[in-house]
């Protein structure tokens, strides 16, 4: 599964309500270790079609990045039936991102 | 067994990686995060040679779509020791060992850490590295930034645009960065400068709300409010892992010359982990064409 791009008025149905677990990347255009990260999130949303993984550019979204206390990206944020359960700041390695993803 | 292991994917490991698969040396690159090292936070590249503007991301993209053109290999595991075996090198990650007749340490550097209680929980909650990277994130907010070098006067200047009030917070009386970035400092009304202090205690919640700094002169401690910290006290060198093959100097630099050359017969360095004078973009792929041009001699010796 692709990542979807997430807006306010989205989020609530495609995180909050998903039945799945999701990873929510927050993220911008112009930071280059969210660039980064990027493709390795598409590998993972590839391999593991069971988590929904989704983006949210937060120069777009500044409501949804100040709920979430989002300060500095890239920032992993997962969640489990509409709760935050893990949070991951900085570019972080594939593995890193699968144990994130574990708990 | 590899003709050459190259331990780091930035600039100038995967410049050495260039080479080495020119001279027709099989190669694997080992990185512990991503390709791009430190480059990566530089949004706008302006003074390597050819392009006017690209950014970091871009850049070292493009570098490594070459290096793995050339046949390069790439692994993304954690190199944490080197063992000088018979007639070879092992290089033990997290995950495996491999071997290679030589070695490229190409690890970089990273961000010196003050080294407070809670300081890593903290990163992205209230306290970080890169006042460029992070400043939007505290418009109209107050922060402290902590240093005394050219970084920290520089996102003082930066974050004294963006936030109501800026601390900056400095261990000596004096800055060891350009008197022009000081000076203009000195101007901005939103900018208090505290000399001879230091952050000696990070108080949050859930995420930073207070720092104890303490005079290290009359040994007084006062109480800060803030949103955030920037820590900007240099860089170090991460070859900790190799020290007990490799000879470091004092701060941890790997010791070695223009050509590249440990101390150690088979393992060569390259980039910001070297002791050097100037350590830029192009420094970095300079000593990357070097270290694998000395490594190939070795290997055809």
């Amino acid at each position: 599964m692709a990542m979807t791009e997430v807006t306010k008025e989205t989020f609530e149905a495609e995180v909050l309500k998903a039945e799945s677990l999701v990873l929510a990347d927050f993220n911008a255009d112009w930071c280059g270790p969210c660039k980064s990260m990027r493709p390795m999130l598409e590998e993972l949303a590839e391999a593991r079609p069971e988590i929904k993984i989704v983006s949210i550019n937060i120069d777009e979204e500044d409501e949804l990045t100040d709920e979430y206390d989002v300060i500095s990206i890239p920032c992993l944020v997962v969640f489990k039936n509409g709760e935050e359960v893990n949070r991951s700041v900085g570019l972080i390695s594939r593995d890193a991102i699968a144990e994130l993803v574990e708990g | 067994m590899y003709d050459i292991i190259i331990i780091g994917a930035g600039p100038a490991g995967m410049t050495a990686a260039i080479y080495a698969r020119r001279a027709a040396k099989s190669v694997l690159v080992l990185e512990a995060v991503n390709y791009g090292g430190q480059i990566l936070n530089t949004p706008d590249i302006e003074n390597y040679p050819l392009e006017a503007h690209i950014s970091g991301f871009d850049f070292s993209t493009r570098v490594y779509e070459q290096a793995k053109g050339l046949g390069a290999e790439f692994v993304f595991e954690k190199a944490v020791e080197i063992r000088n075996a018979e007639g070879c090198k092992e290089v033990i990650t997290q995950k495996s060992t491999y071997k290679a007749k030589a070695v490229i340490l190409a690890t970089g550097s990273e961000n010196r850490k003050l080294g407070l209680e809670e300081e890593e929980r903290l990163v992205g909650r209230g306290v970080s590295y890169c006042a460029t990277c992070d400043g939007n994130f505290y418009r109209k907010k107050t922060v402290a930034v902590v240093g005394g070098g050219n970084t920290a006067l520089e996102d003082a200047l930066y974050m004294s645009d963006l936030a109501e009030k800026v601390y900056l917070i400095h261990r000596r009386d004096s800055f060891r960065g350009e008197e022009t970035n000081a000076a203009r400092l000195k101007e901005r009304e939103n900018v208090e400068i505290l000399y001879n202090a230091k952050v000696t205690k990070l108080i949050a919640e859930k995420r930073l709300k207070e720092i104890e700094v303490t005079d290290t002169i009359t040994g007084s401690v006062r109480t800060i409010e803030l949103n955030g910290l920037f820590i900007a006290v240099g860089r170090v060198p991460e070859n900790q892992n190799f020290a007990s093959v490799i000879d470091l100097d004092d701060a941890g630099y790997v010791l070695a010359g223009e050509d590249c050359h440990t101390n150690c017969d088979g393992i060569f360095v390259a980039g910001d982990n070297r002791t050097k004078t100037l350590r830029q973009l192009v420094t970095a792929t300079a000593d990357g064409a070097m270290a694998a041009t000395e490594a190939v001699k070795y290997l055809n010796n």
